[in-house]
């Protein structure tokens, strides 16, 4: 059987019937990942002998999880050398929530850009991860071995996290559905931080189901974690009607200028075009600061990464370099143990907070979230959400952004808006170029909405194929 | 504002990260253009506007004085790098 | 003086919750390295801080005591700074909105009031502690992330006395509070100082020092002292003081430059993304504002006013509130207007049984009637002696009898009845004839004399009161 190409929902379904049961979906995934992983590389240590967590119960679905969650009793390293064999004593609580709803996890982990610090999981200590649809392009990232999991059906369904674009970026290239929550419905204890006000744990999805699926699972209030939301979490599989009539839908025209790819403007014209025909209504709208998010971005997100990061000192955990004295051995550990990004981003952060350029740098970005946030909320007032490209290009070249980290940071220029405001947004697969990428739509929805997000979503896939697409590998 | 190679190395102290020369030279220029771009943020306005350091509006999120089990030791030692009996062990620290 | 000290007091100190500031592992003192501690604490990644409400209870109770302004709007920030004792690199702190500003504490000095300003009370987490050997530091994070409030005073102090005082009201205010031990030892109060020299009458400050490392209240004065008579000697002889971090060294009595970790515009504060702020409103800081006793201050005050006591002996009755209460209750119940002999038994004899048992004065299990009890047979019955008055509050102290039944154990029982103490001074003005005429032809001196020989003979048991006024009317008369 080739049970790892069903969606967790039709497995689900299948188990309820006793056609199948968890066992023969882990044997098969195991087949499948020893099958194709070698080409794909989505999953790091994958030569580990614990592929499935032994809590497993006998009819829950494994989820694939990113490097960055915490998984007591299996090695957690964020794809960094500097925390090597780090295996941490407890589990990060959305792991706790998979496991009490019934369902497993993957011992070995999904490949991600060091630290989440990347739009294309090269930064991983552990090497690039390749994108299921085309070999030589790069997955998108930070959670580019979750989604190229996904994709490749290597993973039944899988949890990313995204700080500005590190799932929806990722889906978009791979072909999955992504989705980034809205700040504080998912629990961020045991996701190892990156930029904490703006980290979220998300599902990747090979459909709007399993995501709303997977969200009643992870969603929810957390004592442990102070910026969770305290208000009941809805059943998101009720959200999914296929009926998007006379729901306002806002088109930035910031997000449709120059440097979105035209191959990729057209497909989500089409796509556009046909939640027109189901439906909804579209009206052109402005969102005036977008062209300062990833500015403000790389400040913040830096800022907060620096401090977050400062921990990993070789005194408690990971990598110790051999030193003469404290200092020179924090600094040894450091620099042996942080990749390229790292380092930039731990330099640009540090910068930023620095004396005599935190106004300039940091305040100045924290107040220019402020105009961007409100600019969200103005259009929120009059429509149900927003739709704009995920990405402004498909996947690219392995290597062919890695010496130019400005570019590279340009990739998330659609998803890092939705970060900085605290807002959920989606990405569903609509459409392929030419040379047979995938493109994402992404939706956007004001705070606490993601059922506005799985409405239009799921219409739009009950009414389009894009989703039963498979590369060939 | 620009970045100079002397504040890349003051900057790389503070956070306790060593440079080689070249790895110097590269990364202040990475940075000095990365920079140049974010500082397009300074044709904006922003004197009147409030800075936005958490996105919710919630506020005195508390826990009740209550104690919970800590880690056993082995727990807390398991990833050391360098213990002797219940204590983590570092270099001498040497300014 | 040629100059003046100007001096500023930062005083951290530990909060007596029963689990830490961000976590629930315990708060307990001197338990094995590492036993206490968890994710949380110990900044492991992923791991998250959730703040503790009694913390917060605490630190408003403790601002409103030492009335600040509590802040309506109040948050965390992280302080940043590479120590192997500080498991995140960065410190939670507070940083431009403390949760109070604006306070005072009055301390008194020789029978006067001054008021020393306080510039912010603020809250963070403390800590863990390094044991330093040869070639490696060893690490505990016990003490890592108990919750510590910084009081920070403005430079309104001007001498190591004043320091002293200072930190005595401070400690015995907080005390009354019931929100921290105030243990130097334990740690649980510390204390830098910030001290500068100026030409007196000056308005400019001068070159200030830091000094760290002081383990007592003492310390902090002996430190002083040895930093003013140290920076006077360079002054004079005309050389310039840098501004540094000075470490006292107990045992040689002297202070040492430090060099620094990292300077203090190097900590890149920002706000804790981790932590949604606090608004605190008026009817929560009413409600906490309920709960403050009468503090040392007004207590002394009233002592004063409802006994009638010097400022130095409610000023010594008030120093804890649980000796405080006890000595209220003696003064209550002592029968005699004049509560005096009250004040000086609690302050002398009790005093310094308490001192050599390490305990206070209410702890030594005499209730307050045994002790008024006591103290009025010495004073107004005149039963016993002074001396043996301080006999017997021992015994009290070792085998709970009451006064009453020690004396009559040990006989101790003054002779007061003039019949048997008649024939005794007839004994004696009949063997000192020469005092005898010495008092009649007006020396006042022989009196004395004649009564000592009294008390001689009556082995210490007669009352020296009755005595004399017995020997008097018997050589008047005669």
């Amino acid at each position: 059987m080739e049970l790892y190409k069903l969606t967790a929902h039709e497995l689900l379904e299948k188990i309820k019937k006793k056609e199948t049961t968890s066992e023969q979906i882990v044997s098969d995934l195991t087949k499948r990942i020893k099958g194709v992983d070698v080409k794909v590389q989505a999953y790091v240590r994958a030569s580990s002998s614990t592929l499935l967590a032994p809590d497993s119960k006998p009819n829950g679905i494994p989820v694939s999880i990113k490097d960055n969650i915490c998984t007591d009793g299996y090695n957690t390293e964020c794809c960094s050398k500097i925390l090597q064999g780090f295996n941490p004593p407890y589990n990060a609580t959305v792991i706790s929530k998979i496991i009490s709803s019934g369902n497993s996890f993957l011992g070995i982990k999904c490949n991600m850009d060091e630290f989440a610090f990347g739009s294309s999981t090269e930064n991983s200590c552990f090497g690039p991860t390749h994108n299921p649809w085309d070999l030589n392009c790069v997955p998108g990232g930070s959670s580019g071995g979750s989604a190229a999991a996904v994709a490749a059906d290597e993973a039944i369904w899988a949890l990313g996290s995204d700080t500005g674009g590190s799932i929806r970026q990722p889906a978009s290239f791979c072909g999955v559905v992504g989705l980034k929550p809205t700040y504080g419905r998912v629990s961020r204890f045991g996701l190892i931080a990156f930029a904490s006000s703006l980290d979220q744990i998300g599902p990747l999805t090979k459909d709007v189901e399993d995501a709303a699926l997977l969200m009643n699972t992870i969603s929810g209030y957390d004592p442990q974690d102070s910026t969770s939301i305290n208000t009941p979490v809805p059943d998101y599989t009720k959200a999914l009607i296929n009926d998007v009539k006379g729901i306002k839908v806002g088109i930035p025209k910031e997000y449709f200028v120059e440097g979105l790819d035209p191959e990729v403007k057209k497909i989500i014209e089409e796509a556009i075009n046909k939640l027109k025909t189901l439906g909804a209504q579209f009206k052109e709208v402005s969102l005036p600061h977008s062209e300062y998010a990833v500015p403000v971005y790389y400040i913040i997100a830096t800022a907060e990464a620096s401090s977050n990061l400062a921990r990993f000192d070789g005194v408690q955990y990971g990598l110790r370099a051999k030193a003469e004295g404290l200092v020179d051995m924090y600094k040894k550990t450091r620099s042996l143990g942080f990749g390229d990004e790292a380092k930039r981003r731990i330099l640009l952060g540090t910068f930023a907070l620095s004396h005599g350029y935190y106004d300039a740098y940091y305040l100045r970005a924290l107040k220019v979230r402020t105009l961007i946030k409100q600019d969200f909320d103005h259009i929120f007032k009059d429509f149900d959400c927003i739709i704009t490209p995920t990405a402004p290009t498909s996947a690219f070249k392995i290597g062919e952004k890695v010496d130019d980290p400005l570019k590279m940071y340009l990739s998330d220029i659609y998803t890092i808006s939705v970060n900085l405001a605290g807002i959920p947004a989606i990405s569903v697969p609509c459409g392929f170029t030419k040379e047979g990428l995938p493109v994402g739509l992404q939706i956007l929805s004001k705070h606490l909405n993601e059922e506005m997000l799985f409405r239009l979503a799921y219409t739009y896939e009950q009414n389009t194929e894009w989703h039963k697409m498979k590369p060939k590998l | 504002m620009s970045i100079d190679k002397k504040t890349v190395e003051d900057v790389a102290h503070l956070a306790r990260i060593e440079l080689e020369a070249k790895e110097l030279e590269k990364l202040s220029k990475q940075l000095e253009h990365i920079l140049a771009f974010i500082d397009k943020l300074s044709v904006l306005d922003t004197g009147n506007i409030a800075p936005t350091s958490h996105i919710l509006p919630i506020s005195n999120v508390l826990r009740k004085d209550e104690p919970r089990k800590s880690l056993p030791i082995e727990k807390t030692l398991m990833n050391a790098p360098d213990k002797q009996g219940n204590f983590f062990v570092v270099p001498k620290v040497i300014e | 003086m040629k100059y003046e000290a100007v001096i500023g007091l930062e005083v951290h100190l530990h909060l007596n919750t029963k689990t830490k500031a961000f976590c629930g592992c315990s708060t307990e003192f001197g338990n094995a390295p590492n036993s206490q501690v968890c994710p949380v604490c110990l900044g492991f990644p992923g791991s998250l801080p959730v703040y503790n409400q009694t913390v917060l209870d605490y630190a408003i109770k403790v601002a409103l005591a030492l009335n600040c302004k509590v802040q309506e709007y109040t948050k965390f920030d992280r302080k940043n700074y590479f120590y192997p004792d500080l498991p995140k690199n960065y410190q939670v702190s507070q940083y431009d909105l403390p949760l109070s500003i604006r306070g005072f504490l009055d301390i008194e000095l020789g029978g006067k009031f001054k008021r020393i300003g306080i510039t912010r009370v603020h809250m963070e987490e403390d800590a863990g502690k390094l044991i330093h050997q040869e070639d490696i530091s060893l690490v505990d994070f016990n003490r890592t992330g108990i919750p510590l409030l910084e009081i920070v005073s403005e430079p309104d102090i001007n001498s190591p006395e004043e320091a002293y005082e200072y930190l005595a009201t401070l400690k015995s205010t907080i005390q009354y509070l019931d929100v921290s031990d105030c243990d130097m030892e334990k740690g649980s109060l510390r204390c830098d100082a910030n001290i500068s020299l100026r030409l007196a009458g000056a308005k400019t400050l001068g070159v200030k020092t830091e000094l760290k490392n002081m383990n007592s209240f003492k310390g902090v004065k002996d430190a002083l002292s040895y930093e003013i008579k140290r920076q006077t000697e360079v002054l004079d002889s005309g050389g310039k003081l840098t501004q540094d971090t000075r470490l006292w060294d107990a045992k040689a009595q002297e202070t040492v430059a430090m060099r620094t970790k990292e300077g203090a515009k190097d900590y890149r504060y920002f706000p804790e993304p981790d932590l949604p702020p606090f608004i605190i409103k008026e009817d929560k800081v009413a409600e906490i504002k309920k709960t403050i006793p009468e503090l040392p201050k007004e207590k002394m005050q009233r002592f004063i006013k409802d006994y009638g006591l010097s400022e130095y002996d409610a000023k010594a009755l008030v120093a804890s509130k649980k000796g405080a209460l006890f000595a209220e209750e003696c003064l209550k119940r002592f029968s005699d207007k004049n509560k005096k002999p009250v004040a000086n038994w609690i302050i002398g004899p009790l005093a310094a049984l308490a001192g050599s048992r390490a305990c206070e004065t209410s702890e030594l299990g005499i209730f307050p009637e045994s002790l008024v009890e006591l103290i009025e047979l010495v004073e107004k019955k005149q039963i016993i002696s002074n001396l043996s008055g301080k006999v017997v509050l021992e015994e009290m102290v070792n085998t709970a009898k009451t006064a009453q039944t020690i004396i009559t154990e040990k006989s101790l029982a003054q002779i007061s009845d003039s019949g048997s103490l008649n024939s005794v001074i007839e004994e004696v003005i009949r063997e000192n004839t020469k005092s005898v005429t010495d008092f009649k032809s007006g020396k006042a001196n022989a009196l004395m004399f004649l009564v000592g020989q009294v008390m001689r003979k009556s082995s210490g048991k007669a009352n020296p009161k009755v005595v004399q006024e017995l020997m008097r009317e018997r050589l008047e008369s005669a």
